[in-house]
């Protein structure tokens, strides 16, 4: 790594690179979208090697947020990353991780995805830093991201919290150039011990420390209300209008003043509200016009509950759209500056969605799943998440339902216990290890008549092709957790061996108790890559 | 003086390569860049798209605003279409004719192909023959970037053919000399056109 270089970084690689030079011991991290390429980057980082981080992948957000907790108790350095809906994974860990409070720092990433560009909710990370009581960033551009974590580390140990980053998609996967600090640390170590009794929440103890928590509130207060990332550029004279812009949605801003913001603006990128520079902006501004990514977080907190003197304005007042990731233009449209657009959309355009992949072993799964589910009037696929997930559209349009990581099988259970027949799971080899497994002991507990298919393409597909926790374990955890020897059945999913397969479906779907369908064959686009990586290599 | 690109294409085809390509050259070139990025779920076959920018000047937002860009880059006739309400008034259209057919109601063809030409200003190159001809299946994307390269005023067209033989040095001499002649062949197409 060359000092005092600028590199071309995408948000999520700043993050991992300003993050080993906070000194980390290692990330934890499942793959998600937007955040995947967080934990690549130190996976492929040749210092991260050299000092020896770990980085390989965690079975879920639970168990990695744990680990990193493990980290911190020792004095060390570790960040989590995760998608949005990971923090609901991990959610116990985080909230309870606020009232033990860190030894060393933990920083949690947690990319949101408005728009759902890749995600089923547009869930806002910020509402759980909130909920934790924790300090939250929010990063504006990618050289702030990297600035940040050296900041995030050092304040998660000051205050002895773990310090929550919030990204969005925009953020994570745009790419800019990034300046590097010319001296870093190596990996650092509090040497402090930590204390049991702050740690064993037990009753009297949490109650101890929860306490402690909401006395650092002011603490944290004072933070924002000084941090380097809050912006502020405010005038005492009186005007039409004040901008609340948090994250990058100050850009949106900048970018539709090219010749500089006319209004008192508040950049927001530490929480808690800096509620001591908004009182002074609000009591000088006739509206205030909140530009932020995702939910109204801030909106609904300055509006409070009931009517106030100040007229807040924003998501929740429909100057920006309700729904969906802020762009420059529904931000120039609420700062009422008339759109550029010159050109109408074209004549002929249809949608274009994404679909499996051509050669895909999940095609055949589907295929054979839709030819047996015909030969029943009531056949219900349980559908998960993933590539697989592509099987409820066109032309399989297989799936009954998607709701979370490993609902597949639940679901099928809870129909099945309520008189369902067939309730069929489809659910994929990473996200059965990632949430499935528990659900699988409930219906062998119940004896449930559900019939599991767990698609392994030996391989986290959708995300990238990350390593996938349970390969090569998967007849054994299923045999561990009690389904029947005779009723785990292992097929190749390809057009040849469809009569094998269908033969198959049908027997476990007859069978009147839990059956486990593994069908496997690697992912066409990892395979592809391998062949590539070989060839290359006879070269 | 700034340059703002939407890079369009299906997912697979290629389009993070061009940017590559131009990037590499506008960060030596000392230009400030952003380059907002397709990842996940639509990189399977889906419409994809990347927002490129860049300027002397600092920029301030990672996506371009509609009626600002100053040129759509496309691997595929539908997805350079798709993008049409981003350009500015004088934005070029330089766009692959050949389309990329993986959705059973895919337009028709003819008629995508008229409604790119009533485009005022517009390229329309089979890049994917060019390729064939010249026997680089591989370098369609160069072709087209080729293509692009005496539109892109902020970046001179040697400066992107260096980045060329940067980004490609790793695939050994064979293959950086058929990407420079790619982005030769494209680089002709266009000045033989006489806009």
């Amino acid at each position: 790594m060359e000092k005092n270089d600028k590199l071309l970084l995408l948000g999520d690689q700043a993050i991992a690179l300003g993050a080993i030079h906070a000194g980390i011991s290692g990330v934890y991290a499942y793959p998600g979208t937007p955040s995947t390429e967080i934990t690549e980057y130190i996976q492929d980082s040749p210092i991260a090697k050299m000092r020896g981080l770990h980085s390989s992948w965690c079975t879920n957000e639970k168990t990695a947020m744990e680990a990193a907790l493990g980290v911190s108790y020792v004095g060390k350095r570790a960040l989590v990353c995760m998608k949005h809906v990971g923090m609901n994974v991990c959610a116990d860990a985080f909230v309870n991780a606020a009232i033990t409070g860190v030894n060393g720092g933990v920083v949690v990433v947690a990319a949101d995805d408005p728009t759902m560009h890749s995600s089923q909710n547009e869930q806002d990370s910020r509402f759980y830093g909130k909920f934790a009581m924790v300090p939250v960033l929010e990063p504006s551009s990618q050289q702030e991201a990297y600035d940040m974590m050296d900041y995030a580390f050092t304040l998660s140990e000051k205050e002895k919290l773990p310090v929550l980053m919030r990204i969005v998609t925009r953020m994570a996967h745009s790419r800019a150039a990034v300046k590097v600090r010319g001296s870093f640390s190596e990996v650092t170590c509090t040497g402090k011990e930590s204390v049991p009794s702050d740690w064993v929440l037990l009753p009297g103890n949490a109650r101890r420390r929860y306490a402690e928590v909401i006395a650092a509130q002011p603490r944290l207060l004072c933070l924002s209300e000084k941090s380097p990332f809050n912006k502020i550029v405010f005038h005492e004279e009186k005007s039409e209008r004040g901008i609340v812009a948090c994250g990058i949605g100050y850009n949106y801003v900048m970018e539709s003043y090219p010749d500089g913001c006319p209004y008192p603006i508040i950049k927001i990128s530490q929480y808690p509200l800096p509620v001591e520079q908004l009182t002074r902006m609000a009591n000088s501004c006739k509206e205030i016009l909140v530009v932020e990514d995702g939910q109204p977080f801030v909106e609904e907190q300055l509006r409070g509950l009931l009517p106030s003197p100040y007229m807040i304005k924003g998501r929740l007042s429909n100057d920006l759209p309700r729904t969906g990731e802020l762009i420059p233009d529904c931000v120039k449209a609420a700062l009422k500056i008339p759109s550029a657009q010159v050109y109408a959309s074209a004549k002929h355009l249809v949608p274009r969605p994404p679909a499996l992949c051509v050669g895909c072993g999940h095609r055949d799964v589907y295929d054979a799943l839709n030819r047996v589910a015909a030969e029943y009037p009531n056949a219900k696929i349980f559908g998960d998440i993933g590539c697989y997930t592509l099987g409820a559209l066109p032309p399989f349009r297989s799936l009954s339902s998607c709701v979370d990581m490993g609902a597949s099988i639940t679901m099928a259970k809870g129909a099945a216990d309520a008189g369902q027949f067939p309730a069929i799971a489809i659910i994929g080899d990473s996200t059965f290890t990632h949430s499935g497994m528990t659900g699988l002991l409930d219906a062998v507990n119940d004896n449930a008549n559900i019939t599991v298919v767990i698609s392994d393409n030996l391989t986290t597909a959708m995300t990238g092709g990350q390593d996938s926790a349970g390969t090569n374990k998967f007849e054994a955890i299923c045999l561990g957790l009690g389904v029947k020897p005779e009723h785990v059945r292992v097929v190749v999913p390809l057009p040849k061996n469809m009569e094998e397969i269908t033969r198959i479906i049908r027997e476990e779907i007859e069978y009147k108790g839990v059956s486990v369908i593994i069908p496997r064959r690697e992912c066409i686009q990892t395979l592809n890559r391998k062949l590539k990586k070989k060839r290359a290599e006879k070269k | 003086m700034k340059t703002d690109i939407i890079l369009s294409g299906v997912g697979g085809q290629g389009i993070l390569s061009i940017a590559t390509i131009i990037g590499e050259a506008a960060t030596r070139m000392g230009l400030t860049l952003k380059q907002a990025e397709v990842h996940g779920m639509s990189q399977r076959g889906g419409d994809v798209q990347s927002n490129l920018r860049l300027s002397d000047q600092p920029i301030a937002s990672d996506l371009i605003p509609l009626g600002t860009a100053d040129m759509i880059l496309s691997l595929e006739p539908m997805e350079a279409l798709r993008y049409l309400p981003y350009l500015a008034k004088d934005g070029w259209v330089i766009t692959s004719s050949a389309p990329f057919k993986n959705i059973s109601n895919y337009p028709d063809e003819q008629a995508l192909a008229d409604e790119l030409k009533a485009q005022p200003h517009v390229v329309v190159l089979d890049v994917e023959q060019l390729a064939k001809e010249n026997q680089m299946q591989k370098s369609a994307n160069v072709i087209l970037l080729g293509a692009a390269s005496s539109f892109l005023k902020i970046l001179d067209s040697a400066a992107l053919r260096e980045s060329i033989g940067r980004i490609f040095s790793s695939k050994g001499e064979e293959v950086v000399n058929m990407n420079y002649r790619a982005f030769d062949i494209g680089n002709e197409y266009v000045k033989n056109l006489k806009l």
